[in-house]
């Protein structure tokens, strides 16, 4: 009976995760290592790895900071509204991105009043680059705040007290004190942040238009790729996305050991 | 350096936590703050240090009124119940903590540090981190990280109530020799009043916001200003009974109350110690029921029911108990010897001392 359910566990993994993986790293390397990097040295390639990289960046920026002054204040302040927001804030997970993206149209769509606020002040919205950070945000935005605001609640403001009886101005407080105390918390929602902007594909796919060398990510390279039969320059931008994937789910763990071993003690 | 406080009170939205409130610390001194939980003396000590604001009365620390200064200028050293020490640094990093804040050059800091492990028992753990340390350790270093910028005065927050019953007497003890060594203006919180009376060279008793009395351990113990007071501090048997004819009859006790009107109801309270139980049934006047003898390790209490069903209790040291063969159930004879009338509100004129009651 337990050889029966530990096979179950490895077929379970087996299919759904080792079978995928082992069949792309030798699809990928079948048609050898000058395919692989011609493939991925492509222009197109390139543009959707750097464009990728861009959003990402900006998307985390942006979610570190709003991400840790959002849980401060979900956390630490007392006003109206606090329990919607609080709940507002596992939203996005149950909304689909394609939802997301679409509702981004609508609201920058050239008919409306945001649209048309944009388009007069000549900066492009839907179709470009800010709308695609909008719909990865959307995404990606619980992450940090998730993390986070337990553990600031867990953490409490004794320590942060003491540090102003010795002395400490607010910022000393928050760099000396508070940021030490979140910083694994804070790694561990960054490094999701990360994954998830790198591998979103149904939100920015609504609102990017998917132009080639211009709105393409690495993830919407892959789709293009497919649905164009050039099956090599799939599986070598997906197995390259992959292993970014692998080394960011190393730093996950190495976070979560840490965040993990700190609440123990 | 002297602390003065002038009719502080503070409220929390609705909550009425702290009433109108004045007394002074005076240089130097070791002050406990004494009360149950939630009877404001928390909220007195915050608003000291700065961690709360008052919504009325003054605050002086050396004749300097502080309300409106912060809390990084009062130059307060802090004890936080639960340590609240810094996780991600070593016991070295707390303890220079406002050292370092406060821009000391490395030497002195390494210096101060140092002379602070000494003083507080943590050679050789400055690079360990809390989580390496015991609970008596760590509201040692706790200790420590305060007392290092030199702080005007040092506000201890229930600093013992998070350690086991030994560490506790051992972290008193350590504030007691501290005390006497440093000099340092403290005061400290504690619903203990064991504690309290131990450690303090005066007691501020608080009930629901309000300061009760404030006097030596003795004073307070002997002389409690309020029927509050004389509960909380120390046990005592109480009973209520209306003046008839200069005197409250309670079951079968009576007690003389000269001066009072007629018709006044009153209560009467007695210490353990004042009620004297024999195991012989006609050595003493009144009798009673034994009904359980509780082993206090320096003494034992007894407690009694009398036919009325009024439960009394008694102290009897070691050796009186040694001398009777007490067993549970067993009639007895007592006499209570002392008594005082509680102070009551409306009620004046009456001695506010213990009395002595005339022999069997």
């Amino acid at each position: 009976m337990r050889h029966f359910f530990i096979l179950t566990v490895w077929l379970y993994f087996g299919v759904l995760l080792l079978g995928p993986i082992l069949y792309l790293v030798l699809q990928t390397f079948g048609e050898g290592w000058t395919v692989f990097f011609s493939e991925i040295t492509k222009p197109e390639a390139v543009h959707g790895f750097k464009l990728t990289a861009l959003i990402t960046g900006i998307v985390l920026v942006v979610n570190i900071l709003l991400g840790t002054i959002t849980a401060l204040v979900l956390a630490r302040q007392q006003f109206p509204g606090r329990t919607l927001l609080s709940g507002l804030i596992d939203l996005p997970f149950a909304v689909s991105p394609v939802i997301a993206g679409f509702m981004l149209i609508l609201l920058f769509g050239p008919d409306t009043l945001l649209g048309t606020l944009f388009g007069a002040a000549g900066v492009k919205v839907l179709y470009a680059l800010p709308a695609m950070v909008l719909a990865t945000l959307f995404a990606t935005f619980p992450f940090v705040v998730r993390e986070l605001t337990p553990l600031l609640q867990t953490i409490g403001t004794e320590s942060e007290e003491a540090a102003r009886t010795l002395g400490a101005s607010e910022w000393q407080v928050f760099t000396k004190v508070t940021l030490p105390a979140i910083r694994w918390g804070l790694v561990y929602g960054a490094t999701l942040t990360v994954a998830r902007s790198i591998g979103e594909f149904g939100a920015v796919l609504v609102v990017s238009g998917n132009i080639l060398l211009l709105t393409q990510t690495a993830t919407l390279h892959i789709y293009q790729s497919y649905v164009d039969f050039n099956y090599a320059g799939a599986n070598a931008v997906a197995l390259t996305l992959l292993a970014t994937s692998f080394a960011i789910l190393a730093v996950l763990e190495m976070a979560r050991n840490r965040t993990t071993g700190r609440a123990a003690m | 350096m002297k602390i003065e406080i002038r009719n502080l009170s503070k409220k929390f939205g609705a909550v009425q936590a702290v009433t109108d409130v004045s007394f002074s610390v005076n240089e130097g001194e070791l002050l406990a703050l004494l009360g149950p939980s939630g009877s404001g003396k928390t909220t007195v000590l915050r608003m000291i240090a700065g961690l709360e604001t008052p919504t009325a009365g003054e605050i002086l620390i050396n004749g300097q009124r502080v309300n409106d200064v912060s809390i990084q200028d009062r130059n307060i050293g802090f004890v936080f119940q639960h340590y609240a020490l810094f996780k991600h640094l070593t016991v070295f990093g707390n303890v220079a903590f406002g050292l370092k804040i406060r821009r000391w050059i490395r030497p002195k800091t390494e210096e101060r540090v140092h002379e602070l492990l000494t003083l507080m028992g943590l050679e050789g753990l400055g690079s360990r981190y809390p989580h390496q340390l015991s609970g008596g350790q760590r509201q040692r270093v706790a200790i420590a990280r305060a007392l290092a910028p030199r702080p005007s005065v040092l506000l201890l927050d229930e600093p013992f109530g998070a350690v086991d019953a030994k560490v506790r007497q051992e972290l008193r003890e350590w504030l007691i020799r501290l005390h006497d060594d440093l000099n340092v203006t403290s005061l400290f919180v504690t619903h203990d009043q064991e504690e309290a009376m131990e450690v303090s060279n005066r007691i501020i008793v608080f009930s629901k916001g309000r300061l009760e009395q404030i006097g030596s351990p003795a004073e307070v113990y002997e002389d409690p200003a309020t029927e509050f007071v004389a509960r909380f501090i120390g046990s005592m048997n109480i009973v209520e009974g209306t003046v008839r004819r200069g005197k409250v009859e309670a079951g079968p006790l009576e007690f003389p109350t000269p001066a009072i009107p007629d018709g006044t109801s009153l209560r009467i309270g007695f210490r353990p110690y004042y009620v004297k139980v024999s195991e012989d049934p006609s050595h003493f006047r009144q009798q009673a029921r034994l009904r359980h003898v509780y082993f206090l390790g320096v003494a034992y209490r007894l407690e009694i029911e009398t036919a009325e069903g009024l439960l009394l209790r008694s102290r009897m040291n070691k050796e009186e108990f040694r001398q009777c063969r007490f067993q549970a159930g067993q009639l007895v004879s007592y006499a209570v010897t002392h008594y005082r009338i509680l102070p009551q509100e409306g009620v004046t004129g009456y001695a506010l001392e213990t009395i002595p009651l005339a022999g069997p």
